[in-house]
């Protein structure tokens, strides 16, 4: 049943071939049996996800079903869930009882969509490994000594040991497509704006999106056609049409100009993460593809802009986290300031406190045109870099990652080598584009991702490429061994 | 641009967070490191360029200037680490 596509399972579910009850159970045996020595879940919601489950089934019984009705689904841990506690993996929120549901969860409930569990994340999205969870780090199926990835790591460890079919995730500047690269499967972060931030857990507000995991780009466009829309409590919602990314999956892509930004293939890259990636575009020039090479000019200036844009907005964002409302709050402080400093150093962990530092010293006074500005001068070079590559291409290919898997606790002392992890990913959320990760070979048992990246809105296509890819290849299928 | 002692103090007072003396030394360190991958961006004379703040340049969406939402306050309050009477409490503020 775990080993089955979302589109078999909801075929499944409409033919009374299996019912909702009983997919949801039997995934929920696999969590309870396999999460102990992944920790990908913070909390598993089995009472409310077997009556949600039955719902669907009386949904389904009276002829009422869509496609997703009935199919169990995880969310991040940063998608405020009304009544379940959203811990966004940090201590801060360990005791935070949501008190009202994030769109992206209302949606996936109209769906039909079955909440299994919250996963395991770097704490407040901030990290590429899965360390930095209050909850202890997630761990990778591939390999139980490596690092899934971050920030989405929970989700995609859950996703790929086949506990659960569909996964909510978010991207700030790479936390989508590093940990589906990182586990073997698909993840997309769509356009900025096209997936509403309302109850998502704030990071970096213009870098924040949410988006999709699954084992394939058919599943994951199923799971991201139910999230995305505009939303008017969103400020930053773009109005579009809805959009069934589903539709365009078959299209014939004889003559897709694809483009390889020359400085995604440089120094840095493992060459043998490399030669997968060179593979799979020879695979896509068999299709009929053709191959263009552009430039990315200005890449190496997207981890220094990055790191001042996202820490800025995160020492903002999590300015609200003072003990008062809600959340961690020390006891007996020395007044008040006291109580703000102790509540907030006790409830956040290292990297949180390092960023936020970061953030309040660019944004501090007489510091803000040589950082906060510059950095936001760069985002338009680095945007105007690539709208000329899609002057000459469809779609942009590379790595999503520089390497495999690392160990865990292999760059857990250096900031910095942890940071350079996101080198192809930064920039593509400082651009506001759609991008996503599929499984495209193994080094070392461990899986390599393809790394498409998209011109604004074109999501629909970005599918269709990499749903083509999957027909002719089967590392999407792949399996870590013992999860079968 | 390296950060002293000073600077570290300073800033965690701005960000209301408490640091230990002992990791004084450990955030200097840390924090110089990454503003020095941060000087990177003056290796580009940005001087001409519009910042931007949005990848589509969208603007602040605007609404009519009525009541939508409803009271909930005693929802929100429910997951208080203290109140009374419908009142945050915090630790006493004027002596």
């Amino acid at each position: 049943m775990h080993l089955k596509s979302v589109f078999d399972l909801s075929k499944a579910l409409r033919e009374k071939k299996v019912s909702s009850r009983e997919l949801v159970v039997h995934f929920l045996k696999r969590i309870e049996e396999r999460n102990p020595e992944l920790n990908a879940f913070i909390t598993v919601t089995q009472e409310q996800a077997l009556k949600e489950a039955d719902r669907a089934d009386v949904l389904i019984a009276r002829g009422e079903a869509g496609p997703l009705t009935g199919v169990p689904l995880a969310h991040k841990d940063l998608f405020c869930t009304l009544g379940v506690r959203t811990s966004c993996g940090s201590s801060m929120l360990d005791n935070f009882i949501a008190p009202y549901d994030a769109t992206v969860v209302e949606r996936c409930r109209d769906q039909g969509l079955v909440m299994v569990g919250k996963t395991n994340m770097d704490e407040f999205a901030m990290g590429s490994s899965n360390e930095n969870s209050y909850y202890g780090p997630v761990r990778n199926p591939w390999s139980l000594d490596r690092v899934p990835g971050g920030s989405s790591g929970g989700s995609a460890a859950a996703v790929a040991a086949r506990l659960v079919p569909l996964a909510t995730c978010t991207d700030t500047g790479g936390s989508i497509r590093q940990p589906a690269s990182l586990t073997g499967i698909t993840g997309i972060k769509p356009t900025y704006g096209r997936v509403s931030r309302y109850g998502m857990i704030a990071f970096a507000s213009s870098l924040d999106q949410g988006g999709a995991m699954g084992l394939s780009a058919a599943d994951a466009a199923l799971l991201l056609g139910a999230m995305a829309g505009f939303d008017e409590r969103d400020s930053t919602s773009l109005a579009r049409d809805q959009e069934q990314f589903t539709d365009n999956l078959e299209a014939d892509i004889d003559g897709l100009r694809i483009g390889l930004p020359r400085q995604h293939f440089g120094e840095g890259l493992d060459p043998r993460v490399g030669a997968c990636v060179e593979a799979a575009i020879e695979d896509y020039q068999r299709m009929g593809a053709r191959i263009v090479e552009v430039d990315l000019e200005n890449t190496d200036l997207s981890i220094p802009a990055y790191y001042v844009v996202a820490p800025a907005e995160a020492s903002s964002n999590l300015a609200r986290y003072d003990g008062v409302r809600f959340g961690h709050r020390t006891e007996n402080p020395q007044g008040l300031e006291d109580f703000y400093k102790r509540s907030r150093s006790e409830g956040f962990g290292a990297e949180v406190k390092r960023r936020i530092m970061i953030g309040t010293y660019v944004l501090s006074a007489g510091y803000y045109d040589a950082y906060y500005l510059k950095a936001q001068q760069l985002r338009r070079i680095i945007k105007e870099d690539f709208q000329r590559a899609f002057e000459q291409a469809d779609v942009l290919m590379g790595p999503t990652s520089p390497s495999v898997a690392f160990r865990l606790g292999e760059k857990l002392d250096d900031p910095v080598t942890m940071y350079l992890c996101d080198i192809y990913t930064n920039a593509v959320n400082l651009a506001g584009l759609p991008a996503m990760s599929i499984p495209a070979g193994f080094v070392e048992s461990m899986p390599v991702g393809l790394h498409i990246i998209g011109n604004y809105f074109d999501e629909a296509r970005l599918f269709n490429v990499a749903h083509r890819y999957q027909q002719v290849t089967d590392w999407h299928t792949r399996i870590p061994l013992g999860f079968e | 641009m390296s950060l002293n002692r000073e600077d570290v103090l300073k800033i965690a007072h701005l960000a209301r967070l408490g640091v230990a003396d002992a990791e004084v030394e450990r955030y200097a360190d840390e924090l110089s490191n990454i503003l020095a991958l941060v000087d990177r961006m003056n290796a580009v004379d940005t001087s001409a360029v519009v910042p931007m703040a949005h990848p589509l340049d969208g603007t602040q969406r605007l609404r009519p200037d009525v009541v939508k939402e409803i009271d909930q306050r005693e929802a929100f309050q429910k997951i208080a680490p203290a109140v009374s009477d419908g009142l945050y409490l915090v630790p006493k503020v004027i002596e």
